[in-house]
């Protein structure tokens, strides 16, 4: 079983890599199309450290809402404002170098703190696996204001969405 | 018959033993895995394969011809002919198109396909994966195809393409709702996600504690299935890829392999939906005499049938039309369907509760249909004729 | 198969990093809000493993995870329907195109 754990253990260091991968590709390459595809790959992706972090119920709906929904308006969005023909447009502003440096800068001093707290770890966490059940028993329990808070702002923002892009008569 | 019932897990245990002999334990446990997989693999397109074979016949039949037959004896190797025409012919890509993403497209769009094969309940302890949220995956992988129809329709640089595609997608994600919410009631009733305990949950009286015999259960099985005849774009819902309509919308650029793929989706969806619909309201592969893989297959043909019987004999939506029967009509369907459920399981007198139950899902459904289309409705004319 | 807590936190600042440099790059308005989503899908995977590990109830960054996600589906909603709005309207989606109100 050791074998089989180590294969486990670099197939999420892999999933991480690939993901990390995917998403340099995203805000560097050229068409906002393959753009959107890549953020496609890295949700997946994402859903797949959910995975491994015992959250699948999570993971389940990462994929149906983010890739399912969120996605297909993303897309719907460009193809709608993009033409077939600015392809070698230049698609990034000239703070390029600039902005390297700052996120360079801010990566290191954030990796920095990471690994010098003392996270109080617990461990009897490691191991529950949680289902829909409980989730659904802490939304109606202990989070239920937050839960109807979020049907009233989910409501605005359709209405709100709707009546923004709606044609002029 | 307890021996027929658990013929296939036999096999394969036996098969195991045998290995077990000279192989450590976690090899076992991938090659496992592996005749799994194996076996959707293979399972997945010879299904697919004999459903079009299927599909021609019976339609063949309804409009008063034999199908195919010149093939093999009643055209049984009528698909191996068509995989070897969709094999050898050319495969023509645009200019202007853009290579890598009309490549993957009909890749990425056989990957949901498959991957909904898992977390069906086959028969009895013979599921493939018996995941916790195993409805959620169902239901999460089949709405990752939206994305696979924009790319096929954009990479194809063909303004029918992606007109075609976005109404396809358009379809596609209006259709999604009502389908997941419909499910929501079988999920109160069977307390658990997994589709295996949800029919364990149908399992008690043989035939009469299947969902499909309650008042919302009946209801919930009608909007399920046709939002499912909708999302494999099948007719009467196929305006976005009808030949007459659009030149095959989304898929028009694509020729051989590639449209192969793309098929095959289709109609592996087509018997993902049929078992799903079968496994969630119809009982599984719960019955008397027979097996239960049997049983499972018999109910899930029956419903296949019924989709090829929609396509002989209905003609096809208008786009409004389409859109307006899931949103004005399946939407707040599903919706007063859950409340009507949580009412059913809550009240525990038998005659009152399907009494109350029917009557409020019809009242609703008449709202819904006559009292507030009365405005839109077009009145009747009149053909006065000469004499 | 136990992942220690910091990995998933570096591996979540690299992302959130990433996010925010494809956000101050961009000329283009779809391509800043997708790269808030990546941003917002970072601090999902911050919180799932905290939860996981550091946490006195372990469904509580679940339960954050699922409402981070519906307000972040629900900005992208109204983002792109200004968008479309601005499309019609500018004709254009890339930001220096939008300088009406620039002194």
């Amino acid at each position: 079983m050791e074998l089989l754990n180590l294969a486990g253990i670099a197939g999420v260091y892999t999933l991480m890599l690939v993901i990390l991968i995917a998403a340099v590709a995203m805000v560097t390459l050229r068409s906002l199309f393959h753009s959107a595809l890549a953020l496609a790959a890295v949700l997946i992706g994402i859903a797949g450290i959910y995975l491994t972090l015992q959250a699948d119920f999570l993971a389940m709906i990462q994929i149906l809402i983010y890739v399912g929904a969120v996605m297909t308006l993303i897309i719907f969005a460009v193809m709608l404002t993009e033409h077939l023909s600015h392809q070698t447009v230049r698609q990034n502003n000239r703070q390029s170098p600039l902005a390297i440096a700052g996120i360079c800068a801010f990566l290191f001093c954030l990796t920095g703190v990471i690994v010098r707290t003392p996270w109080p770890l617990q461990p009897q966490n490691q191991t529950a696996t949680i289902t829909a059940m409980e989730l659904g028993k802490a939304f109606m329990g202990q989070y239920v204001f937050a839960f109807e808070l979020i049907s009233v702002f989910l409501i605005a923002a359709l209405i709100g969405a709707i009546v923004i892009a709606r044609k002029d008569k | 018959m307890e021996i027929l019932d658990s013929i296939f897990l036999n096999t394969k245990k036996i098969f195991l033993d045998l290995l077990g002999c000279w192989l450590p334990d976690w090899m076992i446990l991938l090659v496992n895995i592996g005749i799994i997989i194996g076996v959707i693999a293979v399972l997945g397109p010879v299904i697919m394969m004999y459903l079009t074979l299927l599909e021609r016949k019976i339609i063949g039949r309804m409009q008063n011809r034999i199908g195919p037959n010149r093939v093999g004896i009643f055209g049984i190797l009528q698909p191996i002919a068509d995989g070897i025409k969709m094999f050898t012919k050319e495969d023509i890509i645009p200019q202007n198109a853009d290579k890598i993403v009309h490549f993957l497209a009909p890749v990425l769009m056989v990957i949901p396909a498959l991957l909904a094969f898992a977390v069906l309940p086959f028969g009895r302890g013979m599921i493939p994966v018996n995941l916790n949220v195993g409805l959620l995956f169902f239901i999460a992988v089949s709405s990752t195809s939206t994305i696979c129809v924009f790319m096929a329709s954009w990479a194809s640089r063909n303004k029918f393409s992606i007109l075609g595609g976005m109404r396809s997608a358009a379809q596609m994600i209006s259709y999604e709702i009502p389908m997941v919410l419909s499910v929501v009631p079988v999920i109160l009733s069977a307390e658990s996600l997994s589709t295996y305990a949800i029919v364990e949950a149908q399992a008690r009286w043989s035939g009469l504690h299947w969902f499909v015999f309650t008042p919302w259960g009946l209801l919930a099985f009608i909007i399920f299935f046709l939002c499912g005849v909708a999302e494999c774009n099948r007719s009467p819902f196929d305006l976005p890829e009808a030949e007459s309509e659009i030149v095959a919308g989304f898929h028009t650029e694509y020729s051989g392999m590639k449209f192969a793929l793309f098929y095959m989706a289709e109609y592996m969806n087509t018997f993902t939906v049929s078992a799903l619909a079968a496994t969630l309201f119809l009982g599984g592969w719960e019955g008397p005499v027979l097996p239960s893989w049997l049983w499972f297959f018999i109910k899930t043909h029956a419903l296949i049938f019924v989709m090829f019987w929609f396509r002989g004999t209905l003609p096809r939506f208008r786009v409004d039309q389409l859109m307006g029967l899931a949103w004005k009509l399946f939407l707040p369907l599903t919706l007063i369907n859950i409340f009507v459920a949580g009412g059913y399981h809550l009240i525990s007198d038998r005659n009152f509760r399907v009494a109350g139950a029917s009557a409020v899902l019809l009242v609703s459904f008449l709202l819904f249909t006559v009292f507030l289309n009365r405005k839109y409705m077009p009145e009747k004319r009149r053909y006065d004729l000469v004499d | 198969m136990m992942i220690p807590l910091e990995h998933y936190l570096i591996f979540a600042a690299t992302l959130f990093a990433i996010g925010i440099y494809g956000a101050l790059i961009r000329r283009n308005i779809i391509g800043i809000l997708i790269s808030i989503e990546l941003m917002l899908n970072a601090v999902n995977v911050n919180l799932v493993a905290f939860s996981r590990s550091t946490s006195l109830a372990p469904e509580t960054g679940q339960v954050f995870a699922i409402f981070v996600i519906a307000v972040a589906a629900a900005s992208v909603a109204v983002g792109l329907a200004i968008v479309i709005a601005l499309y019609r309207v500018r004709k254009s989606v890339y930001t220096e195109d939008i300088h009406l109100l620039k002194w």
